[in-house]
């Protein structure tokens, strides 16, 4: 052992070491007496690792640029509760969010159940949206055949759209 | 609108109780969900919460499963009602405590609630007598893709259904046990099967969830991770805990009558004589004598028809019904003394325990 080891929160010698066992993988966490205390380590029974990863991950250099540009929400707001302000907060909070999962579930790729409904009004809306814009440049530049054509697809995929969803007028 | 009609129809909790469900009391699944686009209930603003709280009334009143729900503004409910509700575990406490734009749907036999506002925009709860996993997955499961008819769920191919809190992501799913273990605390066995069922990723709480003690023997034991797995391989591994937990406990109460039967049965008497004549009890003393009148059905000793009496009387021993049962907030002490009065009506006329040991069969 060259150096003695310091505490993942304040740089301090690090006095009390914890091993946590999750999904069979060990996590460890060095910590100075200050620090443990402040984060309730007196009965480890209750204890998890997952609040001192984020300020682990936190450390070197900030990763993002600190607010959700959905809904305003920012990393020192995620850091006090833990909890995020909108589902768009876990794009614009990946790099926090990422080192953090490792230790926190099984594994980091969802492969359970999918709303296939609601992909599927997606995809249609988007594949919709798409049409619309070919649509208005085929008239635009003259190209009438095209146009015809984008206009039947649009049509169709209407029609595909409104047995999922009730059609919008 | 009040809850009076809510209590006084049957429910999966209250009226289900068999032989199948000596050690697994009812298991329970919830989901958590969040409309796409949409502020998180922490952070959404008044205006925002009550949008998305009539988006899902509507989107949860069309679904099949919901005939005729039990539709509960949670700020129009007095305190005593939302305490009831928690006590049948149909709402949380942090729903119960929410401000405003909060709701709770609840099916007419009380088999699925879903909470609106809550720490998601919705915990969807489907609730089982015993133990039946893949029957409360299979109702959640269909009942989910009901409401997904109507509504654009927050979700990412990679994270899965994105949640408030990233404890939840992925499948958002959360399956879970309320098992009766009273040889496993008699023989002090408790905590070296938490910290087992630890190891194994699994969580255990009290009867009322996090934070809560264990009065009764009654624990609830849950998934702990949500991402990663498909919701059958978690259903799975849970149920293999759960199995692995049961058979423990069924040790144990052998090790118990083998060892010196006549200290359990001593235990199981003087508990039927409290419950039959006391004339003050506090709630965790009626739930653990309660929960010693229990093993006695287990064992025998006891009618296999006091056992649905027993699983009731858990829940309306609790405070909150207590007090609604006689229509007005109560005192602690007034309360102790109401509780063993109920209690000795309700066993006043139960068959005497009778102390055979059972035979080697």
């Amino acid at each position: 052992m060259a150096s003695p080891l310091k505490c993942d929160i304040c740089d301090k010698p690090a006095t009390v070491h914890l091993t946590q066992i999750l999904n069979n993988q060990a996590h460890k966490v060095d910590l100075c007496e200050d620090c443990a205390r402040a984060k309730g380590i007196t009965d480890t029974s209750d204890f998890s690792l997952a609040d001192l990863l984020i300020k682990a991950s936190l450390n070197p250099e900030a990763i993002d640029s600190g607010t959700c540009e959905q809904c305003g929400f920012t990393q020192a707001d995620f850091k006090k509760n833990g909890r995020f302000g909108c589902p768009a907060c876990y794009d614009a909070f990946r790099g926090l969010l990422e080192p953090m999962l490792d230790g926190m579930h099984k594994g980091v790729v969802h492969t359970g159940k999918v709303p296939a409904r609601a992909l599927e009004r997606k995809s249609l809306h988007d594949r919709l949206a798409k049409l619309e814009l070919d649509l208005t440049d085929a008239v635009k530049s003259e190209r009438f055949e095209d146009a015809a054509r984008y206009r039947d697809e649009i049509n169709q995929v209407r029609q595909a759209a409104g047995r999922t969803h009730p059609p919008k007028s | 609108m009040s809850i009076s009609s809510l209590l006084a129809t049957p429910s999966e909790l209250t009226d289900s109780s068999s032989t199948k469900t000596a050690i697994v009391l009812m298991t329970r699944i919830r989901l958590a969900r969040n409309l796409a686009g949409q502020h998180f209930p922490g952070w959404a603003d008044k205006a925002r919460r009550a949008a998305i709280l009539a988006q899902c009334r509507a989107a949860i009143a069309a679904a099949p499963q919901m005939k005729k729900p039990h539709d509960l503004a949670i700020d129009r409910l007095s305190e005593l009602e939302r305490l009831i509700l928690v006590e049948r575990h149909l709402i949380s406490r942090e729903l119960s405590g929410s401000k405003g734009g909060a709701g709770a749907m609840i099916s007419h036999d009380q088999a699925i609630s879903v909470m609106i506002n809550e720490e998601d925009h919705l915990r969807i709860q489907v609730l089982r007598a015993g133990f039946q996993l893949k029957r409360a997955w299979n109702a959640i499961d269909d009942f989910d893709s009901a409401l997904e008819e109507n509504l654009d769920y927050a979700f990412s191919p990679n994270l899965g259904y994105l949640t408030t809190c990233p404890t939840n992501l992925g499948t958002g799913l959360r399956a879970s046990a309320m098992m009766h273990l009273p040889a496993l605390i008699i023989s002090n066995q408790m905590e070296k099967i938490v910290r087992a069922v630890n190891q194994l990723g699994m969580v255990v709480r009290g009867l009322f969830g996090e934070g809560s003690d264990a009065s009764g023997s009654i624990f609830q034991i849950s998934n702990q991770t949500t991402l990663g797995e498909t919701e059958e391989e978690i259903i799975k591994r849970l149920g293999t805990v759960l199995n692995s937990i049961i058979e423990h406990e069924l040790n144990a109460r052998a090790k118990l009558l083998e060892a010196d039967a006549n200290k359990l049965f001593d235990k199981i008497g003087r508990a039927y004589g409290i419950l039959q004549n006391s004339h003050v009890l506090s709630s965790s003393e009626a739930m653990n004598l309660l929960s010693l009148l229990r093993l006695g059905v287990d064992l025998k000793i006891l009618p296999d028809s006091g056992r649905a009496l027993i699983d009731r009387l858990f829940i309306e021993a609790q405070p909150g019904h207590l007090q609604y049962a006689r229509k007005g907030e109560i005192e602690p002490a007034q309360r102790d003394i109401l509780r063993a009065a109920l209690l000795r009506t309700e066993f006043a006329n139960q068959p005497k325990p009778s102390f055979t040991l059972p035979g080697p069969n």
